[in-house]
């Protein structure tokens, strides 16, 4: 073997040159993904790390009673705390009560515990009757509750800067006084059977889906050109309408007097006053949900069955198998890369659907979505929206790993 | 062992896919049990689909055939029992080799170690053994193709459809599997109905070849007789080189006929498949059959002038301006013997009436 370096016409190693010469190309190509990368970076990859951020973000409170929270540190959490956690208590509500601000920490302390509304407000307004020393005394005089041990443990809970509480509650789990995990009380559990639903609707409109599509798909990938193109076009024409457009088109078809329930009537299978309701349920939201999802299935079917050649058909028959042992053993698991794709699209898709379920859908048939938008838009609980955003975000990366667990992400084909 | 000599029999079959032009036209052939038979042809004349119609892909429009004396046509694919090889292979490609050869006869209910002999024997035919748990698409073109032979093999059919089944391998491969092929079908016996548009394959490989053209077999015979006896024009012009004259029939006499050829010059040639005086034809005369500088007597003898000279390594081909046909073509061996050949030289040129057969025209 030679170990004798090659050596280019500038007496460097050709090695180094080579390299040098690569290097120069590699960041040219970097500079034209470099707008890209960026549009990503603040685009997509900045708004998912603040929500992330967002939803566990608990520092608000912190900074409005700092005092106060120092001070709890040294508190032992049996007895009622010293009176220097109430002087603390007092410099940090006059400081608030000053600049107008105690309304913020009220929602906050609230939802910890019911009761601090009143009791903060009530205090606040006697603030400026109070006298130096002994405040201890004075806090519990103004509103009894300053002596019950409870509301100390409860700010003590919401010291830290970070917390999982909202996360807690996406799944009707709250912490107890003591920091123990329990359930919420019976009726106040909304969110597991919101995202049960989710999940439900999720599943069976990528079922619902690949019935309708392998059918079709099939169909267009063996028709001759000149119909698979019209076919095609078919499928695609409501890709190329507005959401919005379908989705009210199914309102006006399935409402209670529109023409599908018309035709129900008409074939006797439902009477005139008693027409069922297809609509602001979770039929609309299958209905309509499947029909828009659609080519998200044929699509990637459709370009796995465009590549198996009519001929493994054609084999699998010459040798013995009858035309349904040759479909099961050779065509469906060729087209097991396309189903992957199609389920895994749909799917997700669906998961995170918003509009159709939104006004389709009525309160049977909403979705996790649609209750993430009404914490952005309605209550303002962007810290709780953005920890139900990353619970979604968290179910889809699971589906992900879950699916390339069972059938391997290589295996996915979209054309 | 009395050998069954209409084993595939297609009796007056049509078949039209459009209703308006038919692509295979009245055909008759008989396939003896144990025969190689090509079906030889242009693209397009009709040998693809009477494959198809023998496999069952295709329905003959009209007619019937027969395997082993019983008619199929109404017999569905899966049921006939007649192995195939497809142009490009059609192995599972999501199955493994043995997979693959396991595939008919798990469809068969065949016990698993009657199947895994089976196998074994059907891929040490194709000397493929160790190769069981490779998937196709790591397999080279040439042992996909074998994998395909053995897989339609493997089942012991009574018949073996292949249709172009060396279309995509390289030259040397397709040869070396030429004979493998023949070799197989000579060690098991099994009927084998061929298609190709290669004609050296054909010649190669066969018992008897059908060459088709037009939805018509033009010509079935032995391989040799194919190409020393052409029955008309498409043969001679499709089976090998061909030296060509088009003229009219001046005086028939037994077996040689006079021809004036369009240049005016009289031949002499053997009258295959004209009937009379003052019909058109066409003579063919293969170019081994031309002598140069004759030494025996021939019927014909004339001059020609050397055009071109082709060097071929075994031998020299000649271009020759001979009697108003400036594309005769001549093959000079490249023996120790020299000829002076050089370009613009004339050279005599003599030929038997017998190998000049005059044909119809075209």
């Amino acid at each position: 073997m030679s170990t004798e370096k090659i050596l280019s016409s500038d007496g460097l190693p050709l090695e180094v040159s080579l390299k040098k010469a690569e290097r120069k190309n590699k960041m040219k190509a970097m500079m034209l993904v470099a707008p890209l990368f960026l549009f990503i970076l603040i685009t997509y990859l900045m708004p998912i790390g603040d929500m992330l951020f967002r939803s566990v973000d608990d520092r608000m409170i912190t900074k409005m009673l700092p005092n106060t929270f120092t001070s709890l540190e040294k508190w032992n959490g049996k007895n009622l705390p010293e009176e220097q956690v109430y002087a603390a208590l007092y410099e940090d509500l006059s400081y608030l009560k000053k600049t107008k601000t105690y309304g913020k920490i009220i929602a906050r302390l609230n939802y910890e515990k019911g009761g601090f509304s009143s009791l903060i407000k009530k205090t606040v307004r006697k603030l400026g009757k109070f006298e130096e020393g002994n405040y201890k005394s004075q806090f519990i005089e103004t509103h009894k509750r300053w002596g019950d041990i409870n509301y100390f443990i409860a700010l003590r809970n919401v010291a830290p800067n970070w917390s999982y509480v909202k996360y807690l509650k996406g799944v009707d789990l709250k912490l107890d006084q003591d920091g123990n995990i329990i359930q919420q009380p019976e009726d106040r559990r909304i969110y597991k059977t919101l995202w049960l639903r989710t999940l439900k609707v999720a599943f069976w409109v990528t079922v619902f889906c690949f019935i309708l599509a392998y059918p079709i798909s099939h169909l267009l990938a063996t028709l001759p050109m000149k119909y698979s193109n019209l076919l095609m076009i078919c499928v695609l024409l409501p890709f190329w309408t507005s959401l919005l457009v379908r989705t009210s088109s199914w309102m006006v078809l399935l409402q209670q007097q529109g023409p599908i329930n018309d035709f129900i009537v008409m074939l006797g299978l439902a009477a005139n006053d008693n027409r069922p309701e297809l609509m602001y349920n979770v039929i609309g939201t299958f209905v309509a949900m499947t029909q828009i999802l659609l080519p998200f299935m044929v699509l990637p079917l459709y370009s796995v069955m465009k590549t198996i050649s009519p001929s493994l058909m054609r084999a699998g028959k010459s040798l013995g198998g009858t035309p349904f042992v040759a479909f099961r053993k050779i065509y469906f698991p060729l087209t097991v890369p396309g189903i992957g794709a199609g389920s895994l699209l749909v799917f997700i898709l669906a998961i995170g659907y918003y509009i159709t379920p939104a006004l389709v859908g009525g309160a049977s048939g909403s979705l996790i979505s649609n209750t993430i938008a009404y914490h952005m838009k309605s209550s303002l609980d962007w810290a709780f929206a953005s920890a139900l955003g990353a619970m979604l975000l968290a179910g889809v990366l699971v589906i992900y790993w879950l699916y390339n667990k069972l059938v391997g992400i290589d295996n996915i084909k979209l054309g | 062992m009395s050998k069954n000599n209409e084993f595939v029999k297609f009796d007056n079959v049509d078949k039209s896919y459009d209703g308006k032009v038919l692509v295979v036209k009245g055909l008759d052939l008989n396939i003896a049990e144990g025969e190689f038979i090509t079906m030889l042809g242009p693209s397009g004349s009709g040998k693809t689909t009477c494959l198809m119609m023998l496999a069952g892909f295709e329905t003959p429009t009209n007619g019937e055939i027969y395997l082993d004396g019983a008619v199929i046509s109404n017999i569905p694919p899966h049921k006939r029992g007649i192995g195939m090889v497809f142009q490009n292979y059609a192995l599972f490609p999501h199955m493994t080799v043995y997979e693959n050869l396991a595939f008919p006869l798990k469809v068969r209910k065949i016990p698993k170690d009657e199947a895994d002999k089976k196998i074994d024997k059907a891929l040490s035919m194709v000397s493929l053994h160790g190769f069981e748990a490779r998937m196709p698409m790591q397999l080279s073109g040439g042992q996909q193709q074998r994998v395909a032979v053995a897989r339609s093999l493997v089942f012991d059919p009574q018949v073996v459809l292949m249709d172009e089944p060396l279309g995509a391998l390289d030259k040397n491969l397709r040869e070396n599997m030429q004979y493998e092929i023949k070799h197989i079908h000579e060690s098991i016996g099994v009927t084998v109905v061929y298609v190709t548009h290669d004609q050296t394959e054909a010649l190669t490989m066969s018992n008897r070849i059908a060459v088709f053209n037009d939805g018509k077999v033009q010509q079935l015979s032995s391989p040799d007789k194919l190409y020393e006896e052409p029955v008309n024009s498409f043969v001679a012009e499709f089976i090998g080189e061909n030296n060509k004259f088009a003229g009219e029939v001046l005086d028939i006499s037994g077996d040689k006929c006079k021809v004036k050829l369009n240049s005016g010059t009289e031949i002499l040639a053997n009258p295959i498949a004209v009937k009379a005086k003052g019909e058109k034809t066409t003579v063919s005369l293969r170019p081994e059959r031309a002598l140069i500088n004759p030494t025996d007597k021939m019927d014909n003898n004339h001059k020609g002038k050397i055009e071109e000279i082709i060097y071929h390594g075994d031998h020299t081909r000649l271009r020759v301006d001979l009697l108003g046909n400036k594309e005769f073509i001549l093959k000079v061996p490249n023996s120790t013997a020299k000829l002076e050949l050089k370009k613009g030289n004339e050279l005599n040129i003599g030929w038997n009436s017998v190998d000049c057969r005059a044909l119809d025209p075209k």
